[in-house]
């Protein structure tokens, strides 16, 4: 039995220890916000947050992550970054089909945390991970920096 | 407002029942068992609620239930079709729910094609009229109804936001409280629709009804089905196209803890487990030995000298204006030659589809563009009549022409034939691509002869598979593919000598398909390039050139004008950066594209900025016309940097997005959109930046170094400095 801390819910599940987190979240718990896109740390659409890290959870061990504290698309909202995230994506209406949107949200609200004022080169550091087939980058883009901008208003 | 599963089966028999069984079809109607994540819904109530055809349902309490026959990938369909026919039904917008169509040829056939469809970019030019048409007979209902209890002149009442309004009497109902009276009511025949100058939400830029719960995790697309007591599976199918399983060792397979099941089909194998992990760690350590058949050799250099040689040959004209002959005898004659590769669409959800089969009844959750064709493919699947499949579309993590082809739903169906219980099917990235329907190579020619500046003879001949003798074979007539030769046909500039041609070259044992930009995307590709040839032999400015000989088209014209203004167009750039231009009147909407992008010593390239102009009549919502606008072109120039499916021995060669490339942020241009105000029939959006970006960028990359490239995707050694052609 393991026990992981998601969302600051406590959740324990049965899993061999080198099933990718992606995996655990999906089929065994059943939280399907999180997306599978490439299984290869290629495309971000399975990021989630380790201890506030955006992390590719297709290439992320079970057993790797322990008492360390997971966040993903379905609690991400309630923290003030990504309430202010997923406003912004909303107020610029970015989302077109949204399969990588769960990730893209991911890895902006972890840039922000780190880097509240992103200029474009960091932002092109943080998202380049996360790939977009519908190519709402420049919606993206815009989208991070009215974020940051909501801070300080 | 939330999106909420097919609220459906009552839909439909509601819809047969007030709405007349004109069809005198009649729908099974299965419970279909929860998927345990997706919206909990009320069961659906014919009781009290105004169902006058198969679009609009209004509850006692006043919400409005919109269903959509048309499917959500993106592209802000829900939301355009709900503001046009809430536009005409004077719907309360905030009070509108959505759900997605049961699958049903008839009730949601497409009026373009005549299926259960979506495609082409035609959502709202195909149901634009029947929309507003269903909104406003239902307004009148209401108003019916209304007058009725108030014992007044239907004419002295008045409608907005879901409330009908009788002025002089100060009175007012809400259309809730109308819905048993009008239920009761025949459905009127020929209401009138709206002056368009009356429009209170078509044209505005409102917010898409599918977005909030996309940026949440709430969302649920095909692949999220959760069934109780599911299982997990994932295949391989033989990497050589047409290939068979041989022999199959599955010891180690069923070793691996979580691996309940292997499954060996003929051309396929498939490994079941308690979650995706066992089933791909499974499918991994199945050894399989193919019989890999007669494609075992194919490569893609035989598929190259097969379309080379078949486009030699003459083809069967699709349209022609003068004496081509003539024409091309006059002035100086030139001729090129134009290839594009084969494509997959790597949609961001990798196929998938859940299937819970008994022995009686089949039950599918997949994303599909093609509901009711993925319900008769199910059926043929499990050989269980069509009425004994439910089929329940979801959400689409993009579509790109994928999900027009059942192939997934067949394949999912076949598996779950040897599975006790439910069971989702999920693709690897890697089967997703190797197993896809691709976008067909292409190879089109065209000569053309310049006198004083002009074009006076153009021969333009298309080689390559077609998609639509296969996809809709009564569409393919006297060896014609109309949607392969779509914008060779609509050329927008004044030629008085012209011939299009076709000649349907079938590539060797690789499936093909529709893509988005479909038929025009190799059609503006060829045409927008040659153009550019064509304006250096004449010594013209590209725009010049054009706009020369746009006088009869003065929608493309303005468009021209626009992108060329808004571009600086003329204006010096630094050594190789150049801006290429790219006109085209294609899915009924009028584009002019600039790009600037600069190319480097080693011949890679930047894109630095994309300007396009765009009149596509009415715009419902002019804010998603411009994401699709800025989508379908990033979608574009990514398939011109990078887009190449290659074949040996056989197989695919690429596998996932590690060498299958997409275009990332980092190297994503700005991109500059405006709209021309129009008040001409809505046209389509979805596709015609995938259209625009290639050639524009393909001439952006001719100015900056003066190499014509005449393929895609860009080849970099060719524009490298010191390699100038
Ligand atoms: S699924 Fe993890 S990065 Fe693509
Ligand atoms: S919104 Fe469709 S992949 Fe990003």
């Amino acid at each position: 039995m393991t026990t992981l801390t998601i969302n600051g819910q406590q959740k324990s599940f049965d899993a061999p220890a080198d099933m990718p987190l992606l995996w655990v979240l999906r089929d065994v718990l059943g939280m399907t916000g999180t997306k599978f896109g490439c299984g290869i740390a290629q495309c971000g659409a399975c990021t989630v947050h380790i201890d506030g890290k955006p992390v590719r959870s297709c290439m992320l061990p079970v057993g790797a992550v322990r008492d360390r504290a997971i966040t993903t698309i379905e609690g991400v909202g309630a923290t003030p970054i990504g309430a202010r995230v997923q406003k912004a994506w909303l107020d610029l209406e970015v989302v077109q089909c949204g399969y990588c949107q769960s990730g893209q949200i991911m890895s902006a609200t972890a840039l922000l945390a780190t880097t509240p004022n992103p200029d474009d080169s960091d932002i092109d550091a943080a998202m380049a991970g996360n790939i977009c087939r519908c190519g709402t980058y420049v919606r993206i883009r815009a989208a991070i920096k009215r974020a940051a901008s909501e801070r300080q208003s | 407002m939330a999106v909420t599963r097919n609220d459906l089966e009552g839909v439909s028999r509601r819809a047969v029942l007030v709405g007349g069984a004109a069809s005198g079809f009649l729908f099974a109607f299965h419970l279909p068992a929860r998927a345990v994540n997706e919206p909990v819904q009320p069961p659906d109530r014919t009781d009290g609620r105004f169902a006058p055809n198969a679009f609009i349902r209004i509850d006692r309490s006043g919400t409005t239930t919109l269903i959509m026959p048309q499917v959500e990938m993106g592209q802000g369909v829900y939301t355009s079709i709900s503001m046009v026919l809430a536009e005409e039904l004077d719907a309360d917008f905030a009070q509108v729910a959505v759900a997605h169509a049961p699958p049903n040829d008839k009730l949601y056939a497409n009026p373009i094609f005549g299926i259960q469809v979506t495609g082409n970019s035609n959502s709202v030019r195909a149901f634009w009229k029947p929309l507003r048409t269903a909104g406003a007979t239902a307004r009148a209902m209401l108003v019916q109804a209304a007058a009725q209890q108030w014992q007044v002149d239907p004419a002295g009442c008045s409608t907005a936001n879901g409330r009908v309004i009788h002025a002089a009497g100060g009175r007012s109902l809400a259309y809730g409280d109308l819905a048993d009276a009008a239920s009761r009511l025949p459905p009127p025949k020929d209401v009138a629709l709206k002056d368009p100058e009356k429009f209170v939400l078509i044209g505005q830029p409102l917010k898409r009804i599918d977005t909030p719960d996309k940026v949440n995790g709430k969302a649920v697309y095909g692949i999220d089905a959760m069934l109780p007591g599911m299982k997990f599976a994932t295949l391989g199918a033989c990497p050589v196209f047409g290939g068979k399983v041989g022999a199959v060792d599955d010891r180690a397979a069923l070793k691996i803890p979580g691996v309940r099941q292997v499954i060996v089909l003929d051309d396929l194998v498939a490994v079941v487990g308690d979650h995706m992990w066992a089933a791909r760690k499974g499918l991994d350590a199945l050894v399989v030995t193919w019989d890999e058949g007669a494609n075992a050799h194919l490569s893609s250099n035989d598929i190259w000298e097969d379309l080379r040689a078949a486009s030699r040959k003459d083809g069967v004209v699709a349209r022609s204006a003068g004496d081509v002959a003539k024409g091309l005898a006059e002035g100086d004659r030139f001729e090129a030659s134009y290839e594009l590769p084969f494509l997959a669409h790597a949609t961001m959800e990798p196929l998938n589809c859940t299937v819970h089969l008994t022995p009686d009844s089949c039950e599918i959750w997949t994303g599909s563009q093609v509901i009711a064709r993925a319900q008769s493919a199910a059926a043929k699947a499990a050989g269980l009549p069509v009425e004994k499949v439910t089929a329940n579309n979801h959400l689409l993590g993009g579509g790109f022409g994928r999900r027009l082809e059942p192939d997934m739903v067949v394949a999912a169906v076949r598996i779950a034939k040897h599975v006790d219980g439910p069971v989702k099917v999920v693709w690897t990235r890697e089967e997703d691509i190797q197993h896809d329907i691709y976008r067909p190579v292409y190879r089109d020619t065209i000569a053309a002869s310049l006198s004083n500046g002009r074009i006076v003879g153009w021969k333009y001949r298309i080689a390559g598979s077609s998609v639509i003798a296969r996809w809709l074979p009564p569409a393919f007539q006297k060896g014609i593919d109309i949607d392969a030769v779509d914008s060779a046909v609509d050329i927008p500039y004044d030629i008085p000598n012209f011939s299009a041609e076709y000649v349907r070259a079938e590539p060797p044992a690789v499936p093909t398909g529709f893509w988005r930009g479909v038929g025009p995307n190799n059609n503006v590709f060829a045409i927008e390039s040659f153009i550019d040839e064509l304006a250096r032999k004449a010594g013209k400015d590209p725009v010049v050139f054009r706009r020369d000989m746009l006088d009869k088209n003065p929608r493309m014209l303005a468009a021209l004008n626009l992108a060329a203004e808004r571009s600086n167009w003329g204006q010096p750039l630094p050594a190789r950066i150049g801006r290429g231009v790219c006109v085209q009147p294609s899915f009924a909407s009028f584009i002019a594209t600039v790009v600037e992008a600069e190319v480097d010593e080693q011949g890679e390239v930047y894109l630095h900025r994309v300007t396009s102009a765009v009149d596509t009549g009415i715009a419902v919502n002019p804010d998603t016309i411009r994401a699709q606008l800025e989508g379908g072109l990033i979608f574009g120039l990514t398939a011109a940097l990078y887009g190449e499916i290659t074949i040996e021995n056989g197989r695919v060669k690429q596998s996932n997005f590690n060498d299958y490339r997409m275009l990332r942020i980092d190297q994503a241009p700005k991109i500059d959109i405006h709209l021309i105000k129009s008040g001409e029939p809505p046209g389509g959006i979805g596709e015609t930046g995938a259209t625009a970006g290639p050639p524009a960028l393909r001439n952006a990359i001719y100015a900056a170094t003066r190499v014509a490239l005449r393929r895609l995707p860009i080849d970099r050694s060719l524009i490298a400095v010191g390699n100038r052609s």
